[in-house]
C-alpha cells in the first residue's frame, strides 16, 4: 500500500520510529515497535533528507546532487510507502 | 542463516493480574530462579551482536523488576529499539520519568475492556483506573503508546467502544488480538472463544474504524486462527526472525516452544549465538526440510511455514504435523470439532472463566489434572 505523495510536502520521521546504523548489518535501518527497515544507501539518504523542513522537490534535488539517476516518481513512492505504515508523515504541502 | 531482528526478553514472571487468557507457562515455579542485572546485561550485549535491533521487554509484568531502569539503559546504550510491554501497574510518575531518561522509547499498556467493572473482573483485580491514568501519562510524556487489548467472547462485542477509547487517550496504536489458546488461556478456551456471528460483527467493527481512523491510529486486528482457512506464520519462521529469553535464561524459538519435547537450550549454559546457529531446540523445525505432507508440496510453505510447531503439539501431540488450523491438515477435526461446540448456543455462558493463580515455590501445581498436550483428543 502506498500512499500519494506531493512534491509540495514536508516529509518527516514519524515520532515513533528510530534512524540508525546497525553495524551488524552494515545497513542503515528504520525502527519501529512492531518491524525493522533494512536501508540501501539511497533509502538511508532520503530518510536523511526527511526532517519536515525540506519538500519532496527538494529531496529529489538534493538527491540529484549525488546520485547519477534520480527517479522522483521513485522517490515519492519510496517516501508514500512509510507514510502508508504511519513511519514516515506527510507534512504539510 | 538469517539473523534474529526482534527478542522478546521475559524479565519476570511475577505480575499483579489474574487474566484468565495468560499464555505464560502453567509451571511458574521452575522459572523463580531469574537472571540477574548482569546476566541480562551480558544477554542484551550478545543479543545486539547476532543482529536483534527490538527489545521487548515482557513478563509476567517487567515493572516488578527493580533493575528494569538499568535494563533500558543497557539495551538503549547498545542501540536497540526498546518497547515495554506492560499492564501500567507500578508505572508511577517517578518510574515513568526515569525510564525515559534510560531512553524507553515505546510503550505498550493492556487493558482488558473499555469499562472498569469488566475489566477489572477479567484482570482479577481492580486495575483499570490506574491502567486509563498510566496511559494519559505516557501521552502527557510524548511517548508513543499502543493500547493492547486481548479479545475473547466477553470483550468482543466492545470493540467499538473499546476503539472510542483508545481514540480518546490519543493511542497511536491499538492492537486487538484474539486469544491465543497457549499456557493458562488453553484450559478456558471454551469459555474465550468468540462465535462465528461475533467475529463477523467484530470484522465490520474493525473495517469501520480503519476508514475512519486511517490518519489517526493503526488498528492491528488479528482473529482467532482456530476461524482460519490457513494457521499463522508462526513467528515469521522457526528461527528466522525471533527469539524469546525466558526470566531463568532459557532461549526459545517462540514464547510457547517450552511445551515442545525438545533439549533445553540456556544463556547459562551457551551464548545465545551458538544457541541460534547450533542448539537442536532451534535447527529441528528450521527451514521446511522438516515438513510433513500436506505442506512439503503446498505452494504455501515459505507464506506459512506450516503453521504454530507449539500448536500441532499442543493439539496432536506431534509438533512435526500441520497445524490443525489449516484445513488442508489431516487434523483438522480437533479444530474444527471445538468451533463448531463454540457455536452451539446451548453451549454458550456456562463456561466460567478460571482465573489465572499464581504459584509460589515449591507448592503444587494449581492445574496438575490440565496437560499442556492434548494428546489424548488425537
Amino acid at each position: 500500500m502506498s500512499i500519494t505523495v506531493q512534491a509540495t510536502n514536508r516529509p518527516r520521521l514519524a515520532r515513533l520510529v528510530r534512524l540508525e546504523w546497525d553495524n551488524v548489518r552494515e545497513s542503515h535501518v528504520l525502527l519501529a515497535p512492531e518491524g525493522v527497515l533494512v536501508l540501501n544507501r539511497t533509502g538511508a539518504t532520503i530518510l536523511r533528507l526527511c526532517d519536515g523542513e525540506r519538500t519532496v522537490e527538494e529531496i529529489v534535488e538534493e538527491l540529484r546532487t549525488k546520485y547519477d539517476r534520480v527517479s522522483g516518481d521513485e522517490v515519492g513512492d519510496f517516501i508514500g510507502k512509510l507514510a502508508a505504515r504511519r513511519w514516515v508523515v506527510l507534512g504539510d504541502g | 542463516m538469517d539473523r534474529p531482528f526482534g527478542m522478546l526478553a521475559e524479565l519476570t514472571y511475577a505480575c499483579p493480574l489474574h487474566c484468565p487468557y495468560c499464555s505464560n507457562p502453567l509451571n511458574l515455579a521452575d522459572y523463580k530462579d531469574e537472571l540477574d542485572t548482569e546476566e541480562w546485561q551480558r544477554v542484551l550485549s550478545e543479543a545486539r551482536a547476532l543482529g536483534v535491533l527490538q527489545l521487548h521487554l515482557s513478563g509476567g509484568e517487567p515493572l516488578q523488576r527493580r533493575d528494569l531502569v538499568e535494563i533500558v539503559a543497557c539495551a538503549r546504550g547498545l542501540g536497540f529499539y526498546t518497547n515495554l510491554i506492560t499492564s501500567a501497574l507500578g508505572l508511577s510518575r517517578r518510574r515513568a520519568e526515569e525510564l525515559k531518561s534510560a531512553g524507553l522509547d515505546h510503550v505498550q499498556i493492556s487493558i482488558q475492556a473499555e469499562e472498569q467493572s469488566l475489566s477489572d473482573r477479567i484482570a482479577g483485580t481492580p486495575s483499570y483506573e490506574r491502567k486509563i491514568a498510566a496511559a494519559r501519562m505516557v501521552k502527557e510524556m510524548d511517548w508513543p503508546l499502543t493500547m493492547n487489548v486481548v479479545i475473547h467472547r466477553h470483550n468482543i462485542d466492545r470493540m467499538g467502544r473499546i476503539l472510542d477509547l483508545a481514540e480518546r487517550l490519543g493511542a497511536d496504536r491499538i492492537e486487538l488480538a484474539n486469544t491465543q489458546y497457549y499456557g493458562w488461556a488453553r484450559r478456558n478456551r471454551a469459555a474465550l472463544l468468540p462465535t462465528r456471528a461475533q467475529l463477523d460483527r467484530a470484522e465490520e467493527v474493525v473495517r469501520e474504524a480503519r476508514g475512519r481512523l486511517r490518519d489517526v491510529m493503526e488498528i492491528i486486528y488479528v482473529i482467532p486462527d482456530y476461524y482460519s482457512k490457513y494457521p499463522k506464520p508462526c513467528m515469521g519462521g522457526w528461527g528466522k526472525n525471533q527469539l524469546t529469553v525466558t526470566p531463568n535464561g532459557n532461549v526459545l524459538p517462540c514464547p510457547a516452544a517450552h511445551t515442545l519435547e525438545l533439549p533445553r537450550a540456556t544463556v547459562r549454559e551457551s551464548s545465545l549465538a551458538s544457541i541460534w546457529a547450533e542448539s537442536p531446540l532451534f535447527n529441528r523445525f528450521r527451514g521446511t526440510d522438516w515438513m510433513p505432507d500436506p505442506c512439503r508440496s503446498c505452494d504455501r510453505r515459505e507464506v506459512d511455514f506450516g503453521g504454530c510447531r507449539c500448536q500441532a503439539f499442543q493439539l496432536t501431540g506431534d509438533a512435526a504435523r500441520t497445524d490443525p488450523v489449516c484445513h488442508l491438515s489431516p487434523d483438522h477435526e480437533i479444530v474444527a470439532e471445538v468451533v463448531r461446540t463454540a457455536n452451539q448456543e446451548e453451549n454458550r455462558d456456562e463456561d466460567e472463566l478460571v482465573p489465572r493463580v499464581m504459584t509460589v515455590r515449591g507448592s503444587n501445581l494449581p492445574t496438575a489434572d490440565i496437560s499442556e498436550n492434548e494428546r489424548s483428543m488425537s
